[in-house]
């Protein structure tokens, strides 16, 4: 703030304090009398009179008080320009104090689970406490509270991983985030209706549900153009691209005809959203601790 | 004390009380106004993109301000959960700000890349399908309107007027961008950005 503002905003402060200061031993001293009378002012509006009465005391005292309290006040809180106060206060500071009392208190704790492996912190009970909090707080939006998943948020329960279970994947998985995109049509745009049909009676046949058994064995075809780059050759999927088994009757998008043909017609794009930055190194390791230990 | 002079002269009389009432605008706005920390954009700050400014006007239509902040104050317990606290030069390209007053829902300050667009979009068409204990309302119709992008233009106008450094070249092509698109995506695309210009937590 420059001096003049620092200035201006000083000069209001102190002015209305010793401003209300004055107009009250002002209008006390010119008061005629210092005890309740039936005297008035003298004049009269309509008919309307005024008492000549002091103020009562106690209200008196109570406005000195308050008067004194403000100059308290801003003596110790920056409340007058660029003046910071005698107990330098701000509210980051207070903040900063906050944060760094908790680092204190919890830091430690964080820290040592922070550096165990994460095999051995999910079996550690007071860890996995730490860890079924944080899951709460912040994954079983998407995941659920039970971490079983629904449409289009994978169940981290099961033995069914999109981009791996090993503790250095999750904990890849939980820091960076994933971004899965399955393109409409696999890599053949120009695939027919028919063909559609094809593949998703295909994908069906892998859990032995195909609808049309003619057109899935016509669909293994269509399925090696477009769909082995990443789902593989036998449907097994891809960790290192996101891409699921298709053989182990596990659906992320769901498992009816109508649903696969949607993906199929359509494509999917999911993201597993970045926590690093979002939460602290020592809390992602718990967490992924935490994933491991729901299936292991 | 002379009441009278006060009490019997009307032009006085409102000169002192406009004074008296003035007191706190004076200490406690008006320097705001010429404060560099309050009036500068923080480094980074982009102004909203077609897209993004059609979502944040609908999101004031359907008052998602009345239940959402989007203010974090610095206290610990807000920081740890909505990430760093709010600080003046994120909202000067905001005209109103959103800050709101009331958090029904959580606080949106920095909600953007939170969670995934897909999240947002389910969220939106039905809020308990993800959040069961939810009680936002859902807004279904937002997935069949189109946004209006023939006022875009003099909308973008407007702000430019008002100091937001929209480029003649970006007005231009506002409406052409934005033609078609569903309302969901533009208030999605508002969403994921909301406070993703200051990112660390602490």
């Amino acid at each position: 703030m420059s001096t003049f503002w620092s200035i201006w905003v000083s000069v209001i402060v102190l002015g209305t304090v010793f401003g209300c200061w004055w107009l009250l031993w002002a209008t006390r001293k010119s008061q005629t009398t210092d005890t309740e009378t039936d005297r008035t002012m003298g004049h009269s509006f309509d008919g309307i009179e005024e008492y000549d009465n002091p103020l009562p005391k106690w209200w008196f005292y109570l406005f000195v008080a308050t008067c004194i309290f403000a100059l308290g006040y801003l003596a110790l809180y920056p409340g007058l320009g660029n003046f910071k106060g005698l107990l330098g206060w701000t509210s980051t500071n207070q903040w900063e104090a906050e944060v760094a009392a908790a680092e204190e208190k919890y830091g430690e704790i964080y820290a040592q689970f922070g550096d165990t492996a994460i095999p051995e912190l999910a079996q550690n009970d007071d860890a996995m406490k730490i860890g079924q909090r944080l899951f709460a707080n912040n994954c079983s939006v998407c995941h659920g509270t039970a971490a079983r998943g629904q449409v289009g948020f994978p169940n981290l329960t099961d033995d069914d991983w999109l981009w791996g279970g090993q503790p250095d994947q999750i904990l890849h998985s939980i820091a960076q985030g994933r971004n899965g995109n399955m393109p409409a049509k696999g890599v053949m745009p120009n695939m027919t209706n028919e063909q559609v049909d094809q593949v998703v009676n295909y994908v069906l046949s892998f859990s032995g549900r195909e609808e049309d058994a003619e057109a899935a064995k016509a669909g293994a075809q269509v399925f090696a153009q477009a769909c082995v780059a990443c789902h593989g050759p036998e449907g097994k999927g891809m960790e290192a691209m996101g891409a699921p088994n298709l053989t182990d009757n596990v659906w992320l998008y769901g498992s009816t005809y109508e649903w696969i043909k949607e993906t199929v017609m359509n494509g999917r794009q999911n993201q597993m959203p970045a926590q690093q930055g979002r939460l602290t190194d020592d809390q992602i390791q718990i967490l992924a601790a935490y994933v491991y230990s729901l299936s292991n | 004390m002379r009441h009278e002079i006060v009490e019997k002269n009307l032009g006085l009389m409102i000169v002192l009380i406009v004074l008296t009432i003035s007191g706190g605008f004076l200490a406690e706005v008006v320097p705001l106004f010429f404060h560099k920390e309050v009036n500068e954009p923080v480094e980074g700050l982009e102004p909203l993109s077609a897209l993004e400014l059609e979502g944040r006007d609908i999101y004031i239509r359907e008052g998602c301000h009345v239940c959402h902040t989007q203010q974090i104050r610095p206290f610990r317990a807000e920081t740890e959960r909505y990430g760093h606290y709010s600080v003046a030069g994120e909202f000067v390209y905001d005209r109103p700000f959103l800050w709101g007053s009331k958090r029904t829902g959580p606080d949106l300050a920095r909600v953007g890349g939170r969670y995934s667009d897909a999240w947002q979009r389910q969220h939106l068409y039905d809020p308990r399908s993800v959040v069961p204990e939810s009680n936002m309302p859902a807004f279904p119709w937002l997935f069949e309107n189109r946004v209006d992008h023939g006022s875009i233009e003099s909308r973008m106008k407007t702000l430019q007027t008002l100091g937001v450094p929209y480029s003649d070249e970006q007005i231009a092509n506002a409406a052409s961008e934005i033609e078609g698109k569903f309302e969901i995506e533009a208030l999605v695309a508002y969403l994921q950005q909301l406070g993703t210009v200051i990112s660390e937590k602490r």
